[in-house]
Formats: C-alpha cells, structure tokens, sequence
C-alpha cells in the first residue's frame, strides 16, 4: 500500500523500536532514583531517601546555583548576539566579509567542543583574565550564539515579507517596522533559541572544564567527577531532577508554540 | 533591504552584523591563532605553561628571540609516537562506523516518521527532539546503569538463562558504539526527516502506477531526495564524533582513547598545552574538509531561503 500515506508494518516496527530505544535508558535511570537499595541489581522498594541526601548535600546546591546563574547569562546574551546575527546572515544581504562571517556561525555547531574549550582557555590565559564564572559564562554563549542564530534565521526567512513591505509603504520607519511588526514575528523563535541555549549550557561539561577557574564549579563538572567513580543514586536522583526540569519546560514551551499557531522548529538542524 | 529607502535603518543592520562578528572573531576565531602559536612553542614550568612567551615591551628583539625560539619539534612528535597516530585512527574509525551504523538505523526511522498520518508527525517528531534537550550527561550515564557489571542488562540476561556469569559491557567498545548511536540519533533523524516530510507523495504514486517495484521506487525517487538530508545527518554525526570525549570516557576502556580523550589527557594530566595545542591543529585539519562543506550547505539553504 504504497500509495496512501500510512505506515507499513515494518514503519511502525521501526519507529515503536527507535523511540524505545530512546526512552528506555532514560526511564531505568528515573526508576533507579527511587530505588531505596543502593545497589543496582536489587530493587529495595520505593524510596525518597536519595532525593532527601541530595537536599542536604550544600556543595551540590551551590553547583547547582553557578550553573543556573551561567545558563541564565550566557543564554541572554547568546540570545541577543544570536538574533543579530540570524539577521545579519537573512536580510543583510552581501556585505564585506560574509563569507567569514557565515563560517564562524555555522562552525561552532560542528566544532568538537573539545577544540572550542582548549583554545577559549589559551586565550583567556593570553588575555590574563581570572578563570572562573565568567569565563564559562562567555565560552557557553560562544556555543550557544550559533544555535540561536539558526533557529531565528529560520524563522526570518519563513514570515511573509509583505507584512514589512506594507507597514514601510504605509510610511513606518524602518526602525519602528522592526521593532512592532518584525520583532513580534520572530518572538517565539527567539524564545526558543534562549531556552535551547539555556539548556545546552546546563549540560555542558567540556567548555566548562576547560574554562573552569577556582570556586566555580559547575553541575556536569561535578556528576561528572561522582560518575567517573561509579554509579551512585544520588547522582540518578539529581539525574531525574533535571530531566523533569527540561522537561516541563519543554512542554511549557510547546504550549506557547501552539498558542502562538506555529508549527515547531525544533532546532534548525533541518538541512 | 529595508535600507535602500530608508538610509536610518541602516544602522540596525549595521550593528547586527557588527556585534556577532566582533564576538566570534574574538572568541571563536582569535583563539585559534593563539593555539596554533602555542603548537609551535615547548612546554616550561612555569604560568602559562609553555615558552616563549611574547614579549612585546622587548620591540624588534623580543619578536626575533621568539620567533627565533618557535619550533615544529611537537609535530615530529606527534608522528613518530604510535599513542597519538593511533588515538587518530581510532577516532576515525569509530565516527566511520558509528556514522554507518547511524544511518542504517536513523533513516528507517526517519522514513517511517515522514510516513505516519499528518497529525501523529508532530508528536513523533516531538519525541525523537526531546531526548537532545536533556542533558548528553546524563543520557550517557544511564546507559551505565544498564551496562556495569551488575546493572539492568546482565541481570536481565542472567534470569533469562542466556548467559551463565556476568558479561563484561562497560568499558569496552561495544558500549561506546551503544553511547555515541544513542547520544547521536537524534542529529541523524531530523534532518533526513525533514527532507522526506518535504517529498511529494504523487512522485511514489505515478512510479507505483508504471509498475515499478518497490525497491526500485526506493532507489529512482525516494533516495535521490533524501539525499541532501542524509549527507547533513552524516555530517552532523561524523564531525563531532571524530573529537568525541564524554562518551569513549566513560564508556569505553582506557587501553585505546580517541583523539579527545588524548587532547584532555595531554592537557588536564601531563600539562602538556603545547602537544594538547598540536593535537587540536592536528584534529582541526583532518575535520576541516567535512566542516567547510557542511557550511556550504548551510549557506546554500540560506541562499535558496531568499
């Protein structure tokens, strides 16, 4: 039944496999959390107690409060760099440099990170800038300035100019066009673009560990140092934590999307 | 352009194209330089770690003793011992294969995504994204859970009576294959998904119609449109798993590292930043051709936008 669109046996077989696959890893981890055994192979009933030991562990929630403090800021200002830039590479047409200027924002999204954080690091040590909160903070707006951008540009080209065209021939600035009819279009890509840069700086390890100074110590640096040692469930309870986060705010943010009668960009990594 | 009428606006345009570029040329571009610098120069101890230092209160006689003292001597290194031709051949090798596997397990799933009924899509579409939004972290521990050597999957095998004593998962290469397919799927699935979606249904239907076979339908029209978003999906998964580190350490075993592993061991162990430097120019040069054509097909699609 090629003709009609409907999935075959063999589509859904794949797709039901594909999505289990995953899931299932990431179910296991939330039900592990409340595993009051210790031990992995033995299910000791339901428990809260890791989630308990978690609220008392102060170096935790100060990692905790850096990392959010980071993603905050370098997620603002990605967002505002990133949307300059998404209108830039969309509307400014062909401009001196363009060519380097595309590279530079489409590369960090390929670059492995681990050649972004070595060489931020070897800068900041050239400029003799003490290491620590801001740093991460720049190296993680770094990554993320390209992400937003995508997002916002997909968006720009994707509106109906016209709209634009009718406000400036009925005499509206273009300053003026820009900021009531244009900005209002691409909100909620640049909405998206902040919390997928917020999240992307949340889960970072290796810009953070290169950039990393005394006294900033992020979340990923510090389930990273537990996990190299083993499997603890405390880590699994403030695994599932921060899944439920990202979570709700990802269903929050569909909910808008949907309000607002667009279809999702996911992450404008549609080729 | 909005500024061809209107010479006011062209300072809002002028400002987005100045603010992003100072920034990645700063903090993308600039740093590049200087590791190419420390690449050439040896390892001291001392802060920073490494010499010459340039010295520009010196003038013209600093800049000539530190040229003068700059050296390829880290790259006749890096050729002649084995450890670092290998961890390059490794990571290859790994993002080859693991790109194949991929492939072969992203585009049917793709495929059958952009098949299912129109409403179904966005949340199936939904489903495959949401796992990129959670933390690569943690999507990397859990599969340790399941992997050790008293986790989910031993214990399920050894009540099944498939194997008689526990198998050995983590810390081999089968686990960091499970990590990166896992961790990448994702990055595999939307953009091939999103050149079938756009596909148009008629063309399978007149081919059907003429009597063509299935297969022949999949080979004539179905691949040569995916084939765009294919080649974006084996970019996106081939580039940054080449300097793959998180997955390979802790997955895999500590006998043969990729290329990243050996760029943090370098770096965070032996305080070695000028081979650590080396060896990122090293991995950049070999990633260069992928990532340029990569950019061009962003720009393209920028380009076609228009």
């Amino acid at each position: 039944m090629i003709m009609r669109r409907g999935m075959s046996i063999f589509n859904v077989a794949t797709v039901s496999l594909g999505l289990a696959f995953l899931y299932l890893p990431i179910v296991i981890l939330v039900g592990y959390s409340f595993n009051a055994s210790r031990l992995v192979s033995v299910w000791g009933g339901w428990s809260t107690r890791w989630y308990v030991e978690l609220a008392g562990d102060s170096a935790m929630i100060d990692a905790a409060w850096t990392t959010l403090g980071i993603a905050f800021l370098s997620a603002g200002v990605a967002t505002l760099v990133g949307t300059f830039a998404a209108i830039a590479l969309a509307r400014a047409g062909r401009f001196r440099g363009r060519m380097l200027f595309t590279g530079m924002i489409y590369a960090p999204l390929v670059m492995p990170e681990v050649i972004t954080g070595l060489s931020l690091l070897l800068l900041f040590v050239a400029l003799e800038v003490d290491l620590g909160f801001w740093t991460i903070t720049i190296g993680h707006a770094t990554l993320t300035i390209s992400f937003v951008a995508v997002i916002v540009q997909a968006r720009i080209l994707d509106f109906d100019r016209s709209l634009e065209e009718a406000a400036m021939d009925l005499g509206c600035p273009p300053v003026k066009t820009f900021l009531t009819v244009t900005l209002p279009l691409i909100a909620p890509a640049i909405a998206s673009g902040f919390v997928l840069a917020f999240t992307l700086s949340l889960d970072d390890l290796v810009i953070a560990s290169f950039t990393t100074g005394p006294g900033a110590t992020t979340l990923p640096i510090r389930i990273y140092s537990e996990i190299r040692l083993g499997v603890k469930p405390e880590i699994n309870a403030l695994c599932t934590i921060l899944i439920a986060v990202v979570a709700i705010g990802i269903i929050a943010m569909s909910l808008i999307r949907k309000m607002s009668g667009e279809r999702p960009v996911a992450t404008g990594l549609r080729a | 352009m909005p500024g061809r009428d209107h010479k006011n606006a062209n300072w809002l345009l002028r400002l987005a194209v100045i603010v992003p570029y100072l920034w990645m040329a700063t903090f993308f571009l600039a740093p590049f330089v200087i590791v190419l610098k420390i690449s050439f120069s040896h390892p001291e101890i001392a802060q920073p770690p490494y010499g010459p230092v340039l010295d520009l209160t010196a003038g013209i006689d600093g800049l000539k003793a530190f040229f003068g003292d700059l050296a390829a001597k880290n790259y006749e290194f890096l050729a002649f011992d084995w450890i670092y031709v290998s961890s390059f051949f490794k990571s290859l090798q790994v993002a080859t294969y693991s790109t194949a596997m991929l492939l072969l397990i992203g585009f049917p799933l793709a495929y059958g995504i952009a098949r299912a009924p129109r409403r179904w899509q966005g949340i199936l579409f939904m489903l495959i994204i949401l796992p990129f939004w959670t933390s690569f972290l943690i999507r990397v521990y859990a599969w340790i859970n399941i992997l050790q050597h008293d986790g989910l999957l031993n214990a399920i095998l050894l009540s099944l009576r498939i194997i008689e004593r526990p198998l050995v998962w983590l810390a081999t290469d089968t686990a960091v294959y499970i990590g990166i397919v896992y961790s990448y799927l994702p990055f595999m699935v939307l953009p091939v998904y999103a050149t079938l979606e756009k596909m148009d249904e008629t063309l399978l239907e007149a081919a059907a119609d003429l009597g063509c076979p299935r297969w022949k339908t999949f080979w004539l029209v179905t691949w040569p449109l995916a084939r765009k978003g294919v080649i974006a999906g084996i970019l996106l998964c081939f580039i940054p798993i080449v300097g793959e580190f998180v997955i390979p350490d802790l997955l895999g075993s500590s006998s043969t590292q990729m290329i990243g592993q050996t760029i943090w061991t370098e770096f965070f162990s032996n305080k070695d930043w000028p081979v650590a430097s080396a060896l990122a120019i090293v991995l950049l040069c070999l990633l260069i051709v992928p990532i340029v054509t990569y950019q061009q097909m962003q720009m393209r699609a920028v380009e076609r936008g228009h």
